[in-house]
């Protein structure tokens, strides 16, 4: 049996396996068929300060090896969070770390400052990368003043690990890599979508009721997997690897290019198993070429 | 109810006119409870266009052999890959998913209305329907009448009317310009089928102050209730089709025209 724990700022993970916010919902809707505490962690749904109803159906496409979203954050707010989702949460044998969001920077720091106070929330992840709203989300994590003002915030606001959630739809990510290093991040995790769409021939319109969305899946693992490495290399806090990872091989390339750990989104809905799956075949491919943890694999390739 | 993921095998894939198929698939076990309009995630493999799994509803399922039927029209890449599985290949499913439609209770009069592939659930209901002591009733709508469907285990269950559009069999028209439908005095309507003809239905519905129920098929990644894709607007808000749904009652949609 390998290793598989990791620690990323004060939170420690029985293994590197995490289920990617916006695709595990709250947990319970995955738990007939996986065990939450077999996970390192879960990011249940983008959270806001208020409710939101999100963007018009239809809010998704099919595409070659991956879907585009535009859900756009719906989620109660976090008052009905604490009130209905909390205590549940609170039951989990697991790190729940909430994935934060807002139109402003008060808001964003506000929220953060809300959920300091849940104490079984060991993290949050701040979303600075959501594609599909028009105020905040991705406006925050494409613009690098605009991003290290509002990490500094959640930052004053957060007493622990803050985890910066980057975009993809940038032209050097390793910036905003830096940016929330410099402002106190205890880790990033790339890459949220990809900004694409998809047009209906039939009926001669976008397929998305907001015409843009965001891209998912084994489409897009090769551009998270290059991104994840570039950032490795460009900071010293860990990276998390996100994007189309559909099998423990695609989770294992982005620790040996350097992620510290993984999540699995998109894959969970076609087979609901996969972050479990994915765990023991990283545990598999330890035992069977002799690595004790899977911390020697971690950033193998760029080792001299 | 607990959900599902199980490799079934097909037993039969039957072609009915027009692009339509039934698949029968059988577990290894004892199927779980299906309630009437409840629907499965299938995953297609094969086909390397298709990403994400297709949901389908249940078209009929025997306990006595635990085999489930789905009533599929092709509609793209997935379901063309779909009508050419094989007996004795598997299919992986996740299930049951999804809300029931509520059943009448005896002395009742229940029309179950439908058409294409909005067919698929009716039956299943029409079985449940007749177990709960309630005779149903069919209206089902097609163009013509070579693309008529077979229908055969509907009219073991109840009497059959029949719309086709330009009046070669059955009524002339839509569902809606059945006499029967529309001068009769229902208890409840069920319906399943493209949504100008739900929206047809639930009008009537609503004027006659009728109990209406509507299984919608709207677009969906998980069928878990986690991606939020396929929502409804309703009185309460944005709500999954698939596990708030997919059947609703038309006095909670934001179907008013």
């Amino acid at each position: 049996m390998a290793d598989l724990k990791i620690k990323i700022g004060s939170m420690e993970l029985r293994n590197p396996v995490m289920l990617a916010s916006g695709t595990c919902g709250y947990g319970s809707e995955l738990a007939d068929f996986i065990e939450l505490a077999e996970l390192g962690a879960v990011i249940i749904k983008g959270t806001t300060l208020e409710l939101r109803e999100g963007n018009p159906y239809p809010r998704m496409a099919e595409t070659a090896s991956g879907m585009l979203n535009a859900v756009g954050l719906q989620n109660k707010g976090i008052d009905y969070f604490e009130k209905h989702y909390y205590p549940l949460l609170d039951t989990y044998d697991t790190n729940v770390i909430v994935n934060v969001n807002g139109n402003t920077v008060e808001e964003y720091a506000e929220l953060s400052r809300r959920i300091d106070n849940l104490e079984a929330i060991p993290a949050i992840e701040l979303n600075i990368s959501c594609p599909n709203v028009k105020m905040g989300g991705m406006v925050f994590g494409t613009n690098p003043l605009a991003a290290r003002e509002v990490i500094a915030a959640v930052r004053k606001a957060y007493s622990r690990t803050l985890i910066v959630k980057l975009s993809p739809n940038v032209t050097d990510i390793t910036e905003f890599a830096r940016i929330s290093e410099g402002e106190g991040a205890e880790a990033v995790s790339l890459v949220n979508t990809l900004l694409g769409m998809a047009v209906d021939t039939r009926s001669m319109k976008p397929k998305l009721s907001t015409i843009t969305g965001g891209l998912s899946g084994p489409a897009i693992k090769p551009v998270a997997l290059r991104m994840v490495w570039q950032t490795v290399k460009a900071v010293k806090i860990p990276v998390i690897g996100i994007g189309g990872i559909m099998n423990a091989e695609d989770a294992l390339e982005f620790i040996m290019a350097g992620a510290t750990a993984v999540q699995i989104g998109t894959a969970s809905f076609i087979e609901p198993r996969t972050a479990i799956d994915v765990i023991s075949g990283i545990s598999s491919f330890l035992v069977e070429n002799n690595f004790d943890s899977v911390k020697n694999i971690t950033g193998i390739i760029n080792r001299i | 109810m607990k959900r599902r993921n199980e490799d079934l095998t097909v037993t039969r894939n039957r072609t009915l006119a027009d692009g339509f198929f039934v698949i029968e698939a059988a577990s290894s076990s004892q199927l779980p409870e299906i309630g009437a309009g409840q629907f499965v995630q299938v995953l297609v493999t094969g086909s390397p266009s298709t990403f994400l799994r297709r949901p389908l509803s249940v078209h009929d399922a025997d306990y006595s052999n635990n085999t489930l039927s789905l009533l599929i029209q092709v509609a793209g890449a997935g379901t063309q890959r779909l009508s050419q599985l094989q007996a004795g290949e598997k299919i992986n499913i996740i299930y049951p998913l999804g809300n029931s439609f509520t059943l009448p209770v005896s002395g009742e009069k229940v029309l179950l209305v439908g058409g294409g592939s909005g067919m698929a659930p009716l039956l299943y209901l029409g079985r449940k329907v007749s177990e709960a002591g309630v005779e149903p009733q069919f209206a089902l709508g097609f163009r013509n009448r070579s693309r008529i469907l077979d229908h055969d285990g509907f009219r073991k269950l109840g009497h059959v009317m029949l719309a086709t559009e330009d009046g070669s069999e059955g009524s002339k028209g839509f569902v809606t310009d059945i006499p029967a439908f529309r001068d009769g005095e229902w208890d409840r309507v069920y319906c399943c089928g493209p949504e100008p003809m739900m929206k047809a239905v639930a009008e009537i519905c609503r004027a006659r102050d009728i109990f209406c129920e509507v299984s919608l098929e709207n677009l969906m990644a998980c069928g878990l209730g986690i991606c939020l894709c396929c929502i409804v607007p309703t009185t309460s808000g944005n709500l999954c089709s698939c596990t708030d749904g997919p059947v609703f009652n038309i006095r909670d949609l934001k179907w008013q025209t």
